[in-house]
């Protein structure tokens, strides 16, 4: 690895700019006013929506979003980083999902139930992630994609098969921890009208680990490392003209990517308190993840936050607009089917479509664009 | 006198962020085999590549048989008269050489005559005639290969190294054979790095370096000037003697 | 094929011998014979023999164009599936207004009626697929990434638009009488549409084999799978025969999606793309671009599935990742390997 001084150079130089909002943010800063605002109202609403908007439909939305985040960011890392396709990306969402689900049901609703969960899913999902990255990605890129997408719908299967241990197509409900219970009182008294009981611990368990491993993926893509899984991306012979073993490069992000997608999973069912395949293992989920990193912006982790905020905002609220559009167009032919409620992903795709060829940087590229 | 067949003036050419062709200025007459000599990497193929429409000239002019053909696409080249052989030589494997001919005749059955007379000239061809040509040898795929060029009556042929990776006695026939087809009238532009074969067969040479041409002028001038050869050759061509 | 080309004069006698590529065509019965004993009774042994068939040719049907596509311009369309979807629910466009004919007794009729679906759905399908090219694909010509995000996208969109037009909920489709039920000889039992199934795909198979060996068309396509500059620079426009492929392979597509729609007998917008796995499986199996290979991944991946279904039904579904994972470790390029790749 002697001549990767040649691509930390940059990195280096413009580490040594900005304080300590640069330094947590691993010197890439989002570049663009609008985008600076944009994200910091996103983090400002999930870290209040507690205590912004009352009742349960709001905190659940933002719990989502803080999920997705930190899925459709490890997925960044696949795709816009490393330029790898997989289609097996909710297959280590599920297992994360399945690791705690599991664990929690059988070992009893204990803190060191979620520890051994988690680590047995990261190792599962570690393991998983070395064999298929090993196996195929010396293939061509279309290969890889497809072998995935196998091998992600064979995941979903075995998991509805084995219903003993996964309670098949039903999925597994499960006790959480006493102090996630929704009974559980942190503090007896009420804060600015919100009760301060577990479900609001629990929302800021998925808040500050899905902030946390966002801020790590943030640090990993800016490393040395992610320098070179870019150069690889750009020119794969050229990498591997200059010395860098491709394969284990782009293992090494599959893995990282697999392990923070079981965290996420882990996080998804620990917030819902249950885990099924439609939750976290169905290929509708696939297409969601894809729609998000795409519309938000491959290859810049901040697309993940604008993409998965947009994507699951216009999934909670889009179809209310939609519902008053259909309405008010009912009795033109096609047009109210077209924008019924539950239509609201063919816009979506629309978008997603017109995103990979006008704008290959999403949205966080058009800012960023309109800002020079 | 009247335009050659074949005329480049200026023509550059892209390849990604490399710049190949430099400003390339040469012509070939009709009726006439005109040689295309150089160093690796000199232009050759790009030169041919470019004429061939395969790779588009960044500028420069190209003109065939009276028209501009700089900006069409391959297939309009190839259909305005122009037989291209690479230096891969293009032959698909899966089919047989009966099949292989059969696609190079694009306006119909190969007439008869014309058939006999390219059997004539590779007569191995004709032992693996419904074989997949996958299975012929370096020199026969060749063979085929520039059968397959003139399977039809062609204005131009462009022919990549013929001779490269064969077997003194395959090279000895290869030059038979371009004979036969300079005897038949055909207008050839023939890329070659062995001397020997391009001093028996050209009429006129072109000689490129660092994607530009360096010297033009009849075979008989460059055979006979010991001291040109040897600067614009070196001794990369002479050691394939 | 005499119109083709003139026979060289003398051909000579001592031609050498072509050698084909046996070993992956003896592997489909080869399986079959190796399943009987394990299988135990071979009336069970036949229906599941011909059920595997009758899927295996379904899935042929889905899989041709697609690799075919791939071979010519390099090009992956992983929306492929939704000409699947369409197809299928092309078929209530005939089956409403001709209700009639699958409810009589007449065999003819309900043939009549099949195939008529056919006929829509590939017209539709065909329609479908030239849009589908000169909308999503064809700006995205040369990039991998690219091409499987948008075809992705277009898949999303198109699935939706089903949705739309035909409303999201399963609509059940029946199957014609004639065609229900099943043959018997003994305690053989075989479904007669499965057997129409199998009727049908090998009829296609034996057309294609026949289009790509011996019409001009098919040499063009084989050769422009294995060098397409050298199909241009012999003067063919290669970009029109791919469009042609394109639209003939979301037609076979279509064709496939409407044998699949009377085996389940009901529609989905999501049919298509679950199938979608299997497709893929078999055209890795069978090496990418080669129809051969695409025929006999299609029966391994369906016979296997169908045996193992019956001797140890957990391990049926996740049958094709091991046969896949086999057989590229067996052939890394596949069954039949086309050249250039």
């Amino acid at each position: 690895m002697s001549s990767s001084s040649t691509l930390t150079l940059p990195f280096d130089e413009t580490r040594r700019r900005g304080g300590a909002l640069s330094e947590l943010l691993s010197s890439d800063m989002p570049r663009s006013r609008a985008l600076s605002l944009i994200l910091l109202a996103i983090l400002v609403v999930l870290a209040a929506t507690p205590f912004l908007f009352p009742g349960s439909q709001p905190i659940g939305t933002a719990a989502k979003i803080c999920v997705f985040i930190v899925l459709v960011a490890s997925y960044d890392l696949l795709l816009g980083y490393s330029g790898i396709v997989s289609f097996a990306h909710t297959m280590f969402f599920g297992i994360g999902g399945y690791g705690i689900a599991i664990a929690l049901e059988r070992l009893g609703p204990t803190w060191s139930s979620v520890a051994v969960g988690l680590l047995a899913a990261l190792a599962l999902s570690a393991v998983l992630a070395v064999a298929i990255g090993l196996l195929s990605l010396r293939v061509r890129a279309i290969f890889f994609s497809m072998i995935t997408l196998a091998v992600a719908s064979a995941a979903a299967v075995l998991a509805s098969q084995l219903s003993n241990i996964t309670g098949g197509e039903d999925g597994l409900s499960f006790q959480l921890p006493p102090a996630l219970r929704p009974a559980f009182r942190l503090l007896s008294e009420p804060l600015f009208g919100t009760a301060v009981n577990g479900r609001l611990v629990a929302y800021y368990l998925v808040f500050f680990v899905a902030l946390l491993v966002f801020l790590m993926l943030l640090r990993i893509v800016n490393s040395p490392f992610g320098r070179v899984l870019q150069a690889i991306r750009e020119n794969e012979f050229r990498a591997e003209a200059l010395g860098y073993r491709v394969v284990a490069y782009r293992t090494a992000a599959s893995v990282i990517s697999a392990l923070a997608a079981t965290v996420a999973g882990a996080l998804m069912a620990l917030w819902l308190r249950y885990n099924g395949p439609d939750t976290t293992l169905s290929f509708s989920i696939m297409i969601d993840i894809l729609l998000m990193v795409v519309i938000g912006g491959m290859g810049t982790m901040y697309g993940a936050v604008i993409g998965a905020a947009l994507f699951v905002l216009a999934q909670s609220y889009l179809q209310v607009l939609m519902e008053a559009g259909s309405t008010a167009l009912a009795g033109v032919p096609l047009l109210p089917n077209l924008i019924h409620p539950d239509r609201w992903l063919l816009w979506l795709g629309a978008l997603f479509v017109i995103s990979v060829y006008a704008f290959p940087g999403g949205i966080v590229g058009r800012l960023r664009q309109a800002r020079q | 006198m009247t335009e050659p067949l074949l005329q480049l003036s200026g023509v550059h050419t892209h390849i990604g962020p490399y710049h190949i062709l430099h400003g390339v200025d040469f012509s070939v007459p009709a009726g006439e085999l005109t040689m295309l000599l150089g160093r690796n990497g000199a232009g050759k193929t790009t030169t041919l590549r470019t004429i061939m429409g395969l790779w588009q000239a960044s500028s420069g002019r190209i003109r065939f048989d009276g028209s501009d053909i700089t900006e069409r696409s391959t297939p309009d080249i190839a259909r305005a008269g122009i037989a291209y052989v690479p230096e891969s030589m293009g032959i698909f494997t899966d089919l047989t050489v009966r099949e292989n001919i059969v696609l190079a005749a694009r306006s119909g059955p190969v007439d008869k005559n014309r058939l006999d007379w390219i059997l004539g000239l590779f007569p191995a061809l004709k032992r693996f005639w419904n074989l997949p040509a996958g299975n012929l040898s370096g020199g026969q795929k060749q063979m085929l290969a520039i059968a397959r060029a003139i399977a039809e009556p062609r204005r131009l042929l462009l022919i990549d190294e013929p001779t490269k990776g064969l077997a003194p006695v395959m090279v000895r026939s290869m030059i038979e054979a371009f004979k036969s087809l300079k005897a038949a009238g055909e207008t050839i532009l023939l890329v070659e790095q062995n001397f020997y074969a391009a001093s028996a067969l050209g009429d006129s040479v072109v000689v490129m370096d660092d994607g530009r041409i360096v010297h033009s002028g009849p075979m008989s001038e460059l055979v006979a000037d010991q001291a040109l050869q040897q600067r614009l050759l070196g001794l990369s061509l002479d050691a394939h003697q | 094929m005499s119109d083709m080309a003139a026979e060289p004069t003398a051909a000579t006698a001592e031609l050498p011998r072509a050698k084909t590529d046996w070993l992956p065509l003896l592997l489909v019965p080869a399986l079959a014979l190796l399943a009987l004993p394990f299988v135990g009774s071979p009336s069970t042994w036949v229906t599941l023999t011909v059920a595997g068939l009758a899927m295996g040719m379904m899935i042929f049907l889905m899989a041709s164009g697609l690799t075919l596509v791939f071979g010519l311009m390099d090009i992956i369309n992983f929306g492929h599936g939704v000409f699947i979807s369409l197809g299928a629910y092309a078929t209530l466009l005939v089956l409403g207004p001709l209700a009639g004919w699958a409810l009589s007794d007449s065999i003819g009729l309900n043939l009549a009626l099949l195939g008529l679906c056919i006929l829509v759905a590939m017209g539709v399908t065909a329609l479908a697929g030239a849009v589908f090219e000169r909308v999503i694909v064809r700006p995205v010509y040369g990039s991998h990434l690219k091409q499987i995000l948008v075809t992705m996208g277009g898949l999303i969109v198109t699935e939706q638009l089903i949705h739309a037009i035909w409303g999201a909920s399963p609509i059940p489709i029946p199957l014609p009488q004639s065609l229900r039920g099943a043959f018997v000889f003994g305690d053989i039992v075989m479904e007669r549409y499965r057997v129409v199934a199998v009727v049908i795909g090998l009829a296609v198979f034996l057309g294609m084999e026949l289009l790509l060996n011996r019409t001009r068309i098919g040499l063009l396509i084989r050769a422009g799978v294995e060098n397409p500059e050298m199909v241009e620079a012999l003067g063919y426009r290669i970009r029109r025969l791919f469009v042609s492929v394109f639209i003939a392979g979301s037609a076979l597509a279509g064709l496939g999606g409407v044998m699949w729609a009377f085996y389940r007998q009901t529609l989905t917008a999501g049919m298509g793309m679950e199938v979608m796995v299997l497709v893929f499986i078999v055209i890795i199996i069978g090496g990418l671009g080669s129809i051969t290979g695409c025929f006999v991944g299609s029966l391994l991946v369906a016979l296997v599935a169908n045996y193992v279904g019956f001797i140890e039904p957990k391990l049926a579904l996740i049958s094709n990742i091991l046969v896949m994972a086999l057989v590229l470790i067996w052939r890394p390029q596949g069954l039949f390997p086309v050249a250039r790749r």
